[in-house]
């Protein structure tokens, strides 16, 4: 460790690499690119009104994007040649690390207050609470599925079908028999979670990948039931006309027996939308105290033995199967609350919003939020769905950008943006470790 | 019965399709340990290439179809070939020596970018094409009128899916590239030990399994007569769950895998549901993983402690 410390100033100059380096890299990274463009954007195809297929060239955007990828080359080059290598140890002051650790302390609190200010804040401002409600809403997302993935090791593409059964229990059960938001809630946990232990029971042998691409097969099959089911679902054309929730009973609305009438005051139709919003706040504050307590419960302890090392954790005499069960089912739980959660807010669901595209977002948060950490999880989900309302202006790029921050993400922090997690048990001090030391459970 | 003859030769020209998809899947599990969850992309990249590579010839007025298609052929393997090699070298390498996880992700990632980035670049439009090979041979013809059909398309693809699965077994087998494949696959370390160039034999891999993908594109786009931006994602996923049906890391398993897969989606269509001919070839995926955790000519993983 010491020796790679203190080579480091040296290396810089000694592995700087010339400008004709750097050039030829770029020009090779050029070429690359027009070969990889040269039909893809130099030549646009379409499909006229007869059928009949016809082609025009775009040799001036061919040339500009062979441009910026030259550019662009050169730009990363250079900037990675002041970065400086890149796995070299950079010593930290302990005084600067105990100042960060001091701060990191204070994030989740203050972050807390502030969300629970928002509506007071941004009381004028509709896009900001709305916004608001769709971060929570993922954040309660990650919450639950961090419960699967983050602590069991459980690696699950399919979590989005726990979301669709949560989201089609409450609109069915609301429209065909009239049941109260909150008489549905718990149902709609509830169902998840059975199909959350029905998932479980044949993936229990498996590992890994194969546990990953069976959950992702699963959330497909959930969504094509759900669009072929015509006359339960209405298909493609999704559950119209779900009621919107109640305060206890008390309807949100502008008549006489509305909240707004019992308190007396003017009615206004954001008081619906701060309503939702406490609403997916509490939600999402019950998942992670769930968690939180769980974790200290002997299944918690299990969830992340089992992460760790599943052989040891048979050896030691815990019970695989009751404890992936309960993982999927938890997590199940929380994804079907947060369902019929959206449900409600939308008043309306269709089987586009339940597609794999939801269940990588949601996978994307619990890693980047570092697997196992409940205040990273929530950043990540503020970070991404963030990020992705910024790029709404961008409208058919979006999913670009989206895909390319998400490798470069990757590529930048592995394991995420808190990249350590406290352990539940320990000796004497408490300390955090690096995640670089933990193992990923392999399913 | 000739109803069912017909449905086995439809089954098994697009199980040799998602065959031929799968290929790049097990190789790449084989070598890295990782899901390229982008090669659905690639291979819906490489239908595009050749599209727009047929367009182009045809303009130029070629009218020799055994000449086009060979082009055609040549060219979207080989551009197919270096996105592969891209993908790879931008979003898996860094991550070499990463935690599980992260690659699989840069992957899902990399499967956004390719997906909109088709559709940016060519529109979200389905583009058809008309039919380049036309006619066929009546293999049999029922009392009842029902002609059994083998038609030149189905020909060709089988014909191609054999030839280069000979090809490839042969240069899995018997070349030195091979051997570096089969060296990587079992110990990194120890191949790099003895003179392997670890990096160059999985940017091989990558560049080998998205040939076959565009081969797969092209042929798909014959016999199907469209392309659409979307096309990779369900694909890639059926040729995922043929590559584990057959056994990953196992070629002869993706083949056989995906010709199952084929058949099992062409037999359901025609004798239950087409709406839930995709949900059949999942169900058979979790059923098979249930009892034969490894598929079907896989070996069985050791657990080390």
């Amino acid at each position: 460790m010491g020796d790679r410390v203190s080579a480091t100033p040296a290396a810089p100059t000694s592995r700087a690499p010339s400008a004709a380096f750097i050039f030829k890299k770029s020009v090779i990274s050029a070429l690359v690119a027009l070969v990889l463009f040269s039909l893809m954007i130099g030549v646009r195809t379409e499909a006229g009104s007869d059928g009949q297929l016809t082609f025009w060239t775009r040799f001036g955007d061919l040339a500009a994007m062979v441009a910026a990828v030259f550019g662009g080359s050169i730009i990363i080059e250079l900037l990675r040649q002041w970065w400086g290598p890149v796995d070299t140890a950079k010593v930290i002051p302990a005084p600067v690390q105990n100042a960060v650790s001091l701060a990191g302390r204070f994030v989740a609190p203050v972050l807390l207050v502030f969300t629970l200010l928002v509506p007071v804040l941004f009381y004028n401002e509709r896009y900001v609470l709305d916004l608001g409600i769709l971060v929570l809403t993922y954040v309660m997302l990650g919450w639950g599925l961090n419960v699967v993935v983050g602590l069991a090791g459980l690696l699950d593409l399919g979590y989005v079908a726990f979301y669709a059964v949560g989201a089609y229990s409450y609109a069915l059960l609301a429209t065909n028999f009239g049941l109260s938001f909150w008489i549905c809630l718990p149902l709609a946990g509830i169902l998840a979670a059975f199909w959350g232990v029905l998932l479980g029971f044949p993936v229990l042998r498996l590992r890994g990948d194969y546990l990953a691409i069976v959950t992702l097969a699963f959330g497909e099959i959930i969504r094509l039931v759900l669009i072929n089911w015509q006359s339960l679902t209405g298909g493609p054309n999704g559950v119209t006309g779900i009621p919107r929730p109640t305060l206890f009973g008390i309807p949100l609305t502008n008549d006489d027996n509305g909240l707004a009438a019992l308190l007396g005051i003017e009615f206004s139709p954001t008081h619906r939308i701060v309503f939702l919003f406490y609403l997916i706040l509490a939600l999402a504050l019950l998942t992670n105290w769930v968690t939180i307590r769980l974790r200290r419960l002997p299944i918690g302890r299990a969830w992340e033995a089992l992460r760790e090392d599943e052989v040891a954790c048979r050896a030691l005499g815990i019970n695989t199967t009751t404890t992936k069960l309960t993982a999927f089912a938890t997590g199940a739980m929380f994804g079907g609350f947060a369902g019929a959660f959206f449900a409600t807010r939308q008043g309306f669901i269709s089987p586009e919003s339940f597609t794999f595209h939801e269940s990588a977002l949601v996978l994307a948060i619990v890693v980047l939020g570092g697997m196992g950490s409940q205040l990273g999880v929530a950043l990540a989900a503020l970070t991404m769905i963030g990020g992705f309302e910024l790029f709404r202006g961008l409208d058919q790029y979006r999913m670009l950008v989206f895909g390319m921050a998400m490798v470069l993400l990757m590529i930048w922090r592995p394991r995420g943006l808190i990249g350590h997690r406290a352990p539940t048990v320990f000796l004497q001090r408490q300390q955090a470790i690096s995640s670089d030391l933990v193992k990923e459970g392999h399913g | 019965m000739d109803y069912f003859a017909q449905q086995l030769i439809n089954g098994l020209v697009l199980g040799s399709i998602y065959g031929l998809i799968a290929i790049g899947y097990t190789m790449v599990y084989g070598i890295v340990g990782m899901i390229n969850f982008a090669h659905g992309d690639i291979f819906m990249i490489g239908g595009f290439i050749a599209l727009i590579t047929f367009l182009i010839l045809v303009s130029f007025g070629l009218t020799a179809i055994p000449l086009i298609l060979l082009v055609v052929l040549l060219v979207s393997m080989a551009i197919t070939a270096l996105y592969g090699w891209t993908v790879e070298r931008i979003a898996y390498r860094p991550l070499r020596h990463s935690f599980r996880l992260a690659p699989m992700l840069s992957a899902i990632g990399m499967s956004f970018v390719l997906t909109n980035y088709s559709q940016v670049a060519q529109g979200a439009r389905v583009k058809p094409v008309p039919p380049i090979i036309t006619g066929g041979h009546t293999l049999h013809e029922g009392a009842e009128g029902f002609v059994v059909q083998l038609s030149n398309i189905q020909i060709i693809v089988v014909i191609t899916t054999v030839v280069l699965l000979a090809v490839f077994t042969w240069l899995v087998s018997s070349t030195r590239l091979g051997r570096d494949m089969r060296a990587c696959e079992q110990d990194q370390t120890m191949a790099s030990l003895l003179g392997v160039d670890v990096d160059r034999t999985i940017s091989m891999t990558f560049v080998i399994g998205a040939a076959l993908a565009a081969v797969a594109g092209m042929m798909y786009l014959l016999y199907y007569g469209l392309v659409d931006f979307f096309m990779g994602f369900v694909a890639g996923i059926k040729a995922f769950t043929a590559a584990v049906l057959g056994g990953i890391g196992s070629l002869p398993g993706a083949m056989l895998g995906g010709l199952l897969i084929g058949l099992i989606e062409t037999l359901w269509s025609a004798y239950f549901s087409v709406e839930y001919k995709d949900v059949a070839a999942f169900s058979i995926l979790i059923v098979v993983l249930i009892f034969l955790p490894t598929g079907l000519l896989g070996r069985p993983e050791v657990e080390k402690v």
